[in-house]
């Protein structure tokens, strides 16, 4: 196929879109490694269980926004849950008990989905004013992919300001860094970390949410997207925000062109991007000396 | 005010405080002297639950507090002033103070507690929005003096505030000191020069550590009547 401009403009575009989908989920990720020192081998999971909650909450409510809004909430409530009653036991254990929880969690989960729901893949629509393309001249702009890209903005507007002008923003920027000092401070640290895991589960719930018009949903769609997701952040660079978004903009493009220009590469598209990234850069595009 | 009862703290295996005994009253300075490695901190850490001991009781205001959090002990009005400062220092100045009065909120007002501060600390006040880590060694101590101040601690426990600091900048740090037992403030100082918490006030008591064991104890006073003891103890010569 020939490389017209109209088609670089529209790859961009996929590919934006995908890194929307790619920063939200990785930013998430990094905060739960960044607060909490633990790897979030379950990232994709609460990621696919975005995506089921979306379709279960479309098929009662009927309204793609309300459901979309509902599907957060409760996987960031399970998230909740699941750090309260088993993540907490392992804090200050080996680093390797709580990511074998998390991992045991991602095996165990997609089934008891394919218990309820089956094998077979369920369909969310695409919400009704995104469906389609808009026409620019010869230019093609599938709406829902440009919603993706402003969505991603308004996210991460969201998540700067309330990192930066909440108090429990600057608590959880504070104990990302030094933990037991705000301990010292009268800080109940634990709870903290409650709100921090919530919050990156949420976020993995809302990229599996936009995810979900656009991919097959199924139990194990969210295997590939925690490798997906650590590989963005080994990118960017363990523990940085700013590097989840860069790491999931470029691998967006990535994936895009790839998937294009050379279909079988795909799969590999993504590794050799990163093993190219840390060998100029070992500790990532934002990666700090001194933090692991 | 705090009553430390034959406490005894462990690293692992290794048995760190033996029976250690200790007692700050209402508006006391007291400071707790000792050689390099002797277990001053862990005292401190004990008393804020950051290291609990194995056995013995803390008691605060009457009420023990053996084994609780540090976010408890300090939302009861302990205060703790690290020697390593820790300094949060991806925060700003403002923000480590904001940082250190959160749990009190809601009982102190807040503009009034800064102002407050930065009168003891007007050179903090320049320095608002810097980052933490771009401030000096002199500087990050007095915002840990000042982030402790802030949420009016009825109990401060300081450790080795003069360490590594110029001279000039350990005469200011003591008249910050000063000044706060003039207010009315409540010490627990550990501190290796021993003339600096001497000058500190007339009428303070000290306690001599040698390895995890209280070895000597008195006010000012007492203690320079054996003053060969202290001496050895310290492993100085005064
Ligand atoms: N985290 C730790 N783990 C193991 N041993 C420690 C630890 N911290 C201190 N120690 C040991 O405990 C003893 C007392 O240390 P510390 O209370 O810091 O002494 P001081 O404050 O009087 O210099 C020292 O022998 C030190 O090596
Ligand atoms: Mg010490």
């Amino acid at each position: 196929m020939e490389l017209t401009w109209e088609i670089i403009i529209l790859q961009i575009i996929m590919g934006l879109a995908l890194g929307a989908i790619y920063v939200i989920l990785a930013s998430g990720l990094s905060i739960i490694f960044g607060l909490l020192d633990v790897l979030n081998f379950a990232h994709g999971t609460f990621y696919m269980l975005g995506a089921y909650a979306v379709f279960v909450a479309i098929s009662l409510c009927g309204n793609f926004w309300i459901a979309m809004v509902s599907a957060i909430v409760i996987v960031a409530l399970l998230g909740g849950l699941f750090e309260i009653t088993l993540l907490k036991r392992l804090y200050g254990t080996e680093p390797i008990y709580p990511l074998l929880l998390c991992f045991g969690f991602s095996i165990f989960m997609p089934d008891v989905i394919k218990l309820i729901f089956g094998l077979v893949g369920k369909v969310v629509e695409y919400p009704k004013i995104f469906q389609g393309a808009a026409f620019v001249g010869t230019l093609i702009l599938p709406k829902y992919r440009i919603f993706l890209v402003v969505l991603m903005g308004v996210v991460l507007l969201a998540l700067w300001l309330f990192m930066n002008k909440t108090d429990i923003g600057m608590i959880i920027r504070a104990a990302t860094r030094d933990r037991l000092m705000v301990s010292c401070l009268g800080i109940n640290v634990s709870r903290v970390w409650t709100v921090g895991f919530m919050l990156g589960v949420g976020l993995a719930a809302l990229a599996g949410v936009i995810a979900a018009p656009m991919v097959q949903t199924i139990p194990n769609m969210g295997d590939e997207m925690t490798v997906e997701s650590f590989v963005v952040v080994v990118i960017g660079g363990l523990g940085s925000l700013g590097g989840a978004v860069l790491g999931g903009l470029l691998l967006g493009q990535v994936v895009s062109f790839v998937s294009f220009l050379y279909p079988d590469w795909s799969n590999v598209a993504i590794f050799m991007a990163m093993a190219v990234i840390l060998v100029v850069r070992p500790r990532g595009l934002f990666g700090e000396e001194g933090r692991a | 005010m705090l009553k430390v009862e034959n406490i005894n703290t462990y690293y692992g295996d290794s048995h760190i405080l033996q029976d250690v005994s200790l007692e700050v009253h209402l508006g006391e300075i007291v400071v707790l002297l000792g050689r390099n490695g002797v277990g001053k901190t862990t005292t401190l850490k004990s008393i804020m639950g950051i290291e609990p001991p194995k056995t013995g009781k803390i008691l605060y205001k009457g009420e023990e507090i053996t084994g609780n959090q540090p976010y408890q002990n300090v939302q009861k009005g302990l205060a703790i002033i690290p020697e390593d400062r820790r300094i949060i220092p991806n925060l700003t100045v403002e923000e480590n103070l904001k940082l250190g009065i959160l749990h009190k909120k809601k009982k102190l007002n807040v503009a009034e507690r800064f102002d407050m501060v930065y009168q003891y600390f007007p050179k903090l006040k320049l320095r608002v929005n810097q980052m933490g880590e771009s401030l000096s060694g002199g500087e990050q101590q007095m915002l840990t003096i000042a982030r402790a101040m802030v949420s009016k601690p009825d109990l401060m426990m300081i450790d080795e505030p003069t360490e590594g600091l110029a001279p000039l900048i350990v005469e200011e740090i003591g008249e910050i000191l000063r000044r706060l037992q003039r207010d009315g403030a409540t010490i627990l100082l550990v501190e290796q020069n021993y003339q600096v918490s001497l000058s500190l006030s007339d009428n303070l008591r000290a306690y001599i550590l040698e390895k995890g064991q209280i070895k000597l104890s008195g006010t000012s006073e007492e203690l320079h009547a054996c003053q060969d003891e202290v001496e050895r103890c310290l492993g100085v010569k005064l």
